[in-house]
């Protein structure tokens, strides 16, 4: 299982993850987990950020002399040190005693917990319902929800050997959930069409 | 995501309803409205008890009306696929009408009627050959196979002894199939053994061999069961050209024809008021032979002497003569006959033997009105008067008969059904053990007395308003069951509702005339007819 980063922020809703790896966050809208155990939380990526580690301090343009961007890495490599990759997930449910959940977990995940991306087969047994969806639908994000959401499917999809009926009734699901909006629902099915 | 199951095809949920108006089915994805049809059967699974029912109406339903307005781009088949059974989703109207279950109590009693609707979200399947067998019974002793239901290969069968305890009626404009389902019913009471037959063939359909629309031969009732039905014909000529092996020929005395006959004739002969006002007067002057003794009055100063005593006015009796003319001109009308056909019809009914009144060419409506009414009227009298006999004495009563009559709003409009004998059979019920069969393809034209009193109405294709309006009036449902009698096909299917039915059903009537039908109508027994049959098949391969 791939290791993406350690907790360094967490609430009831969502928890925050450092990437080992400068800029190795993972995609937009997957599925990762944590582990507090006997708990295990599930979140889906919202974004991604790579900042100075100091606060208050911005990195300033080095390039002008330099005649690729690999350059500038390579003539101050203290620069990957002076800079950190961040993801925020969402959680949207947790596992006990194996049995799976699509909803919040009774407490938030630990700090310093790692952070791993789910396998193909997990992420198959978790979209094996779509409650979580509702959440994506109904939490305020700094990204627009339309874009976490068909991100989020897309990348489902992908552990599918053919997407498509896996997001016909995905768009299903949207379809009743987004009723009364269905420019919403159009703009979602427009970024999840497989062909 | 189809989902199978036991019962039939999933179709959708139970979304909202009532027990007058029906359920209102929502569809579910998996199924096409395209695929739905008016006239089919569901079952519904309500939490205690499953019910069965009709569709009688399909829409199309949206979630959000926005999408009526700005319609998505359903060229791109990923967003029709998602939105189909979501947000743009089908629905059906389903009457249900029956309750049904497996269980023990359920099974002893049979269906019951409705007297509540399934709750909420129910699932709504296909119903499935075995409910639907479950509903209306398989073939039996008592039980006749009619037709199939729609995309089905169930049997719809009629119960027999009950149907003919009331008059019944086959409605549907003209080739709709009306001559082929009464061929199917008369063969079904006379296997049955439930009733006698007494049938009044205006076009010679019904007793021997006639042809289909195509110009096929269709064999008809003596062919198939030759010893249990006798041919009586009016046209001993025609009958001998179509080879018909007749067992008497029908003759009518003058001395028979009475003043209520006269009644009847009123529109067809364009007697005025007066004109029939003085048959009764005639009638009474002259007695039995009033007919022929005015037609042979003499246009002479007694003659005129003696209207004038009965204030019989000039253009009265020139109004009469004329009437009276035509019913002089049908041939088998003679001034007396020896054999007396009543009686000969009626020996043939008490052995059990069903009598076919062929009128050859004598389609002429003035014929039939008057030699079916003639003859109802006196045979009718006849069982009244067994009828009372064998009550009282407490003997055996004589055999259920049936009087099949076409053209019906003839006898039973408005205006003459208080007045001749079909009216009364048609409301006294099964007081004397007589009922009717009408065929008519008007049937706004019947008297809607006589009309509510009709016991099973099968009807096929009618397109008149008028006439879909007076065969449904007072049914359950009325509305539902208007969508679905409009839709029939234009022959060979029939809505059948009323008394010999649990519930309303549509068939696709069962084929009749040729030679494979003919053989699942004979008995084993009719060794005979049976290779007669088999000889026909072979026949169609040369
Ligand atoms: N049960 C049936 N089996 C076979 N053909 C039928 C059947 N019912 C109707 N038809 C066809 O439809 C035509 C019209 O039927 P018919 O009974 O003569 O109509 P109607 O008496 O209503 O005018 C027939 O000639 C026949 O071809
Ligand atoms: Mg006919």
């Amino acid at each position: 299982m791939e290791r993406v980063g350690e907790v360094i922020e967490a609430s009831t809703t969502g928890f925050v993850a450092q990437c080992y790896e400068l800029y190795q966050s993972p995609p937009l809208g997957s599925l990762v987990k944590t582990r507090d155990l006997p708990l295990e939380l599930y979140g889906i990526v919202y974004n991604a950020t790579t900042t100075s580690l100091e606060p208050g301090r911005r990195p300033i343009a080095r390039g002008k002399d330099e005649a690729s961007e690999e350059e500038i890495y390579k003539s101050s490599p203290q620069l990957l040190q002076l800079l950190r990759s961040e993801f925020s997930a969402l959680v949207v449910g947790y596992r006990e005693n194996d049995k799976l959940y699509h909803y919040l977990p009774p407490k938030p995940a630990r700090i310093h917990g790692f952070v791993h991306l789910c396998p193909p087969g997990e992420v198959k047994e978790f979209s094996q319902s779509f409650d979580f969806l509702n959440i994506l639908i109904n939490t305020h994000l700094p990204v627009p929800a339309d874009e976490l959401i068909a991100a989020c499917l897309r990348q489902m999809s992908q552990v599918y050997e053919d997407p498509h009926p896996f997001l016909v009734v995905a768009g299903k699901e949207l379809a009743i959930l987004l009723s009364g909006e269905f420019n919403q629902l159009k703009a979602i099915l427009g970024r999840i069409r497989t062909s | 995501m189809t989902q199978e199951d036991i019962g039939g095809q999933r179709l959708g949920i139970v979304v909202s309803g009532s027990l007058n108006k029906g359920i209102e089915v929502k569809l579910h994805s998996s199924a096409s409205v395209e695929d739905m049809a008016v006239g089919r059967y569901v079952t519904i699974e309500g939490n205690k008890r499953r019910f069965f029912g009709m569709i009688t109406d399909i829409s199309l339903g949206v979630i959000d009306q926005k999408l009526t307005l700005t319609p998505p781009d359903v060229s791109d088949p990923f967003m029709a696929e998602v939105l189909a059974g979501t947000s743009t989703y089908g629905t059906l109207h389903v009457l249900p009408t029956l309750t049904i279950s497996g269980d023990a109590t359920s099974l002893l009693e049979g269906p019951q009627p409705v007297k509540t609707v399934p709750s909420h979200f129910s699932a709504v399947n296909l119903a499935s050959q075995r409910d639907v067998e479950l509903v209306f019974g398989s073939e039996d002793e008592k039980k006749f196979y009619i037709g199939t239901p729609l995309d089905m290969e169930t049997k719809i069968c009629l119960d027999l002894p009950e149907l003919v305890k009331r008059s019944n009626g086959i409605f549907g404009k003209s080739g709709t199939g009306k001559t082929f389902l009464t061929r199917l019913l008369l063969i079904g009471m006379l296997q049955k053994g439930t009733a006698v037959n007494l049938v009044f063939d205006m076009h010679s359909e019904y007793g021997w061999e006639s042809r289909s629309e195509e110009g096929r031969k269709v064999k008809a009732l003596k062919q198939l069961f030759p010893s249990k039905v006798a041919v009586f014909t009016l046209d001993e000529e025609g009958s001998r050209r179509r080879q018909v092996s007749t067992d008497f020929v029908v003759r009518i005395g003058y001395d028979e024809i009475e003043p209520e006959d006269m009644v009847l004739l009123r529109q067809t002969l364009n007697l005025t008021e007066p004109a029939v006002e003085a048959v009764y007067q005639l009638s009474r002057r002259f007695g039995k032979n009033w007919l022929q003794s005015s037609l042979d009055l003499k246009d002479s100063e007694e003659t005129r002497e003696l209207l004038k005593e009965m204030s019989i006015h000039e253009s009265t009796y020139q109004n009469l003569q004329r009437g009276l003319a035509t019913i002089r001109r049908l041939p088998f009308f003679i001034p007396h006959t020896l054999d007396n056909p009543v009686k000969r019809i009626l020996e043939y009914l008490d052995q059990g033997i069903n009598v076919v009144l062929e009128f050859g060419r004598y389609t002429d409506i003035t014929a039939y009105i008057l030699v079916a009414n003639l003859l109802t009227r006196r045979i009718h009298a006849q069982y009244r008067e067994r009828m009372e006999k064998a009550i009282g004495e407490d003997i055996a009563l004589p055999h259920p008969l049936v009087i099949t009559i076409e053209e019906a709003h003839r006898f039973l409009n408005p205006e003459l059904a208080s007045q001749t004998i079909f009216g009364i059979i048609a409301r006294e019920m099964r007081k004397y053990n007589v009922t009717l069969l009408v065929i008519d393809q008007r049937p706004s034209g019947i008297d809607s007395e006589v009309m509510s009193q009709i016991g099973t109405k099968i009807t096929c294709l009618l397109d008149n308003e008028r006439d879909i309006d007076s065969v449904l009036a007072g049914v359950s449902g009325k509305s539902e069951l208007k969508s679905v009698l409009s839709r029939l096909e234009s022959r060979q299917q029939a809505l059948i509702f009323g008394h010999a039915v649990p519930m309303p059903v549509v068939v696709r009537t069962r084929e009749y005339g040729s030679p494979e039908s003919y053989k699942d109508f004979i008995p084993g027994g009719e060794a005979e007819i049976r290779k007669q049959a088999e000889k026909d098949i072979e026949e169609l391969w040369e």
